[in-house]
């Protein structure tokens, strides 16, 4: 029994080096997944440097300047590069705060996400028995509404808002975290290590958090990457119908509320917001894709 | 003419590490109605010198050879419609996992029928007739009722036997098994092996039995191929390999059965073989 | 296999139990006076809240009036609207036949394309064609769906004129609805060109509903066919000699067809989600739209009636891709 604590005590850091030196050199492999990464970076550059990258202040409205068009269209000035919206607000500046919000309901999703379905999963996967049973049920009146049904309503519950759409939608994703960790704790459970780890003696929350946790990882990773984008969608979504970030506020989906009307006429109002969401939701799902390929180790080929 | 003929064949994978060389310049022949044995470690490359022959390797794998010809003609220039005449019907092969080897989604009966069907164009009628014909010559007992079964609910014996009786359904003259009776228990081993025995002297099949089991060489093959990393160490009739072995490793190889064990320990074939490419020469 | 159903059974119920009692509980969440809530009247005397508060039960112990709205539930009354004044669960099968058919044609759109994209996608695994289709799965995948709507209405509908933008027909025709399907009941009229109406209406509804199952079937498709092929009974199938048309297309994709369906079912209950987007967008009157505009204009009978409904429709649709999937899978029928 010492021998296998000293083993674990001295084989934790070069292992762990090793582990995260050959996930690096399956995941740089995919090269969608590096391109997801190195954009994803610089939305975060973006975010954090918005005040001084935006040429303006995302709610000043220019009365004269309503409804500009980009500037390599005919009527576009260099002011406003990406035009301007329908109370003279600058497009770009917009998009680029836009990315503050974007991440933002990004971490805090999937970060509750986690910590809420790891925790209750674990419990689940753990103890099983009526403890399990109750949990599981939750989960599946959980998954008997549709996603965004249920946010919906939950927000209408709350009052509408940024703040509360998160809290809406985290809890709509439980089910699926505390499924994935309860299937890895419960195949986990009846492991050698985890035994031997018992017989020495360690109580049930060391057993659980410390133990077993630690190996159950891996899909748990994937499905976060696949929070963070399914959150912006979502809250962007909440935001185009009206009950998630509020205006003057530049969320995207908002953003899109207010541009409902100028499809016919005003294409830039419509598009660009969209695609900012959609670039953005593409690099996590390109990332989520290499993290799961890089993680499963029945794609390694050597 | 020998019935399969194969010359200095090369197979390549394509890895993450660079290309590697599963079979490195192997030659072998096999006769009608003879029972030639390749016998070598996991890795010595003994299965797939027979996928590639089948071509049933994947895409990941460059095979080349000076010759690789059945009944005279060339497997390896052949187009994939023409192999596919052959394939299942002429040369057929059994493999090492027989449940896993089976399609769990549908019965047996229809597994076996649709060779029937594609390569003899049996009606119906016909097809079920012969279908038991066939699980009676492989020993199932009760026939007609087990082919409406499905895969898993039949033990690893009866899916192998399944598998023979795929496999000789259309009268071929060369079966391959690959390893069939590793994964059984050592007593259906044997009813499994006698079975093969039986169907390979009565059809006047060429029989090739790729093993890593000595015994089970002893008791089937008339000739026997040793393999070691793809290489080709030795070629002998069976009486010869085990009365006057020519190479180091087939000498190692049969040091090492706990039958011919002398002293306390059993010693390992690294500990009686040392492989030294140039010393050992072409594969002839 | 009638075991496997009841045990299926034995467990949805006690879940829908716990549906109900979130749809019972979630007026008495709302901030404001329920009574005043349901009944619509905001300014009320004393004398005239007691008098509603005793005609809707609220009066009583809180258990009892779950018991009482379950057993209104478990008889067909789901609430009144408090907008329409009509029960809740007319206006559900009134508006219901819209979303099931922009569902079903959303569905097979998603399941004609995607399921070959991923089987050709599997087959030529790595190749140009691969990363393509994968490539544009992501896209789809990734895209907000009210973005794609009114893209494509601007694109289509707009600039090219090919297509409508609203509703289910166009307004120059009227017939009495026979079974609520505008496909069906078009043809059923006889009118000249109302049927053409009504497909170029569902065209760009049903793409856009019908992404992002697209793009999770082709995916999921692709990845339990990898799994397939490289299983040893795929090896026997083609040992056989037969057509890679026959080894892909009846052995592998029979058992990649398994998990596959899983997938599909699931995506029944996305869709509804992305109903309520897609209906918004497109004016379609089914039970999304009606939901949303139901949840802006506080009708909390339709919200907590439409929400029992939905979540009872979706588990009965899982339970019926739970049996399907045991009838699919020889492994558990014996």
């Amino acid at each position: 029994m010492s021998q296998a604590a000293a083993t674990s005590a001295v084989s934790t850091d070069p292992s762990r080096r090793a582990r995260l030196a050959e996930f690096w050199y399956y995941f740089s492999e995919n090269r969608g997944a590096v391109i997801g990464l190195v954009f994803f970076l610089f939305l975060v550059l973006l975010a954090i440097f918005a005040p001084i990258i935006a040429p303006h202040d995302p709610t000043a409205q220019y009365r004269d300047a309503v409804l500009i068009p980009p500037v390599w269209q005919e009527g576009g000035r260099a002011e406003f590069l990406l035009g301007t919206d329908a109370v003279g607000r600058d497009m770009l500046s917009r998009l680029i705060y836009g990315t503050q919000f974007s991440l933002f309901v990004g971490v805090i999703v999937t970060t509750l996400s986690l910590v809420g379905g790891i925790f209750v999963g674990v419990i689940a996967g753990y103890f099983r028995g009526w403890v399990d049973t109750v949990i599981m049920r939750v989960m599946d009146i959980i998954l008997a509404f549709p996603s965004l049904l249920l946010a919906l309503v939950l927000v209408a519950v709350l009052g509408p808002g940024l703040t509360n759409a998160m809290i809406a939608i985290a809890l709509v994703f439980q089910p699926h975290f505390v499924r994935l960790t309860r299937a890895a704790v419960m195949s986990e459970k009846s492991r050698d290590y985890v035994i031997a780890a018992k017989v020495a003696g360690a109580g049930h929350g060391r057993l659980m958090f410390k133990t077993i946790l630690p190996n159950c990882m891996a899909p748990l990773i994937v499905q976060a990457t696949l929070s963070f984008s399914s959150a912006i969608l979502d809250a962007a979504a909440l935001g185009f119908l009206g009950m998630g970030a509020q205006p003057p506020t530049p969320e995207w989906g908002t953003m899109l509320a207010e541009a409902r009307e100028f499809i016919q006429s005003k294409w830039w109002v419509v598009t660009l917001p969209g695609v900012a969401i959609l670039v953005t939701v593409l690099a996590i799902n390109l990332m989520g894709d290499g993290l799961r390929d890089a993680l499963d180790p029945k794609l390694k080929r050597s | 003419m020998a019935l399969l003929e194969i010359e200095n064949l090369v197979v390549e994978f394509q890895t993450a590490t660079g290309p590697f060389r599963a079979v490195d310049g192997v030659s072998m022949k096999v006769h009608e109605k003879e029972v030639l044995a390749i016998v070598g470690e996991s890795g010595s490359g003994k299965s797939v010198s027979m996928l590639a022959a089948m071509g049933l390797l994947p895409w990941t794998a460059n095979v080349t050879a000076d010759k690789l010809t059945f009944n005279g003609r060339d497997l390896l220039g052949m187009s994939s419609s023409e192999r596919k005449k052959i394939i299942g019907k002429d040369i057929s092969m059994i493999f090492q996992e027989p449940v896993a080897s089976l399609n769990p989604c549908f019965t047996v009966g229809f597994q076996i029928e649709e060779v029937l069907r594609i390569h003899l164009g049996l009606d119906k009628a016909q097809r079920r007739k012969r279908a038991i014909e066939l699980f009676e010559a492989v020993g199932i007992p009760d026939p007609a009722e087990r082919l409406g079964h499905y895969p898993h609910q039949m033990s690893g014996g009866q899916c192998q036997r399944v598998m023979i009786a795929i496999a000789i359904a259309c009268n071929p003259k060369l079966l391959i098994a690959d390893e069939p009776t590793t994964a059984l228990d050592v007593t259906i081993q044997k009813q499994i092996l006698d079975l093969l025995m039986r169907l390979q002297a009565e059809h006047g099949m060429g029989l090739i039995m790729i093993t890593h089991n000595m015994g089970v060489v002893a008791e089937t093959a008339d000739r026997v191929v040793v393999q070691y990393k793809g290489r080709k160490m030795e070629e002998a009739d069976v009486l010869s390999l085990f009365e006057s072995p020519k190479s180091n490793y087939t000498r190692a190889l049969l040091a090492a059965l706990p039958d011919n064990a002398t002293g306390d320990r059993l010693p390992t074939i690294s500990e009686l073989f040392v492989d030294e490419p140039s010393l050992q020469g072409a594969a002839r | 296999m009638f075991r496997f159903l009841l045990g299926r059974l034995a467990v949805l119920i006690p879940t829908f139990i716990g549906v109900s009692i979130i749809a019972f509980s979630f007026i008495r969440m709302l901030p404001g006076d329920p009574v005043a809530l349901l009944s619509g009247e905001r300014v009320m005397s004393p004398e005239r809240h007691a008098e509603i508060s005793h005609a809707l039960g609220f009066d009583r112990p809180i258990v009892i009036q779950y018991f009482d709205y379950l057993l209104g539930v478990v008889q067909g009354d789901f609430g009144t609207s408090i907008v329409t004044k009509k029960p809740v669960i007319d206006q559900f099968f009134e508006l219901f036949p819209a979303t099931l058919e922009l569902s079903l044609c959303a569905i097979i759109f998603a399941i004609v394309l995607g399921i070959p994209a991923g089987v050709i996608a599997a087959i030529k695994r790595g190749s140009f064609v691969d990363q393509t289709i994968m490539g544009t799965a992501l896209v789809g995948f990734s895209m907000p769906i009210f973005w794609w709507g009114l893209l494509l209405i601007m694109l289509v509908s707009g600039i090219l004129q090919w297509t409508p933008v609203s509703g289910r027909i166009s307004l120059m025709y009227f017939f009495p609805p026979v079974t609520g399907f505008m496909l069906i009941d078009s043809l059923l009229s006889g009118q000249a060109g109302a049927f053409k109406s009504a497909v170029s209406h569902l065209i760009l509804p049903t793409i856009v509903l019908g992404t992002i199952p697209l793009a999770v079937i082709a995916r999921q498709t692709r990845s339990a066919m990898l799994e397939v092929l490289s299983e040893d009974y795929v090896r026997t199938a083609r040992a056989k000699g037969l057509s890679t048309f026959r080894v892909v297309g009846v052995h592998a994709l029979r058992n990649a067809m398994i998990p596959v369906i899983t997938t599909i079912g699931l995506q029944v209950g996305v869709m509804l989600a992305g109903a309520i987007l897609t209906e918004t967008i497109f004016s379609w009157p089914g039970i999304g739209k009606w939901m949303v505009d139901s949840v802006f204009r506080r009708d909390y009978a339709v919200i907590q009636g439409g929400l029992l409904v939905i979540a009872g429709i979706i588990m009965l649709v899982n339970l019926a891709v739970d049996l399907l999937y045991g009838l699919i899978n020889p492994r558990i029928r014996h």
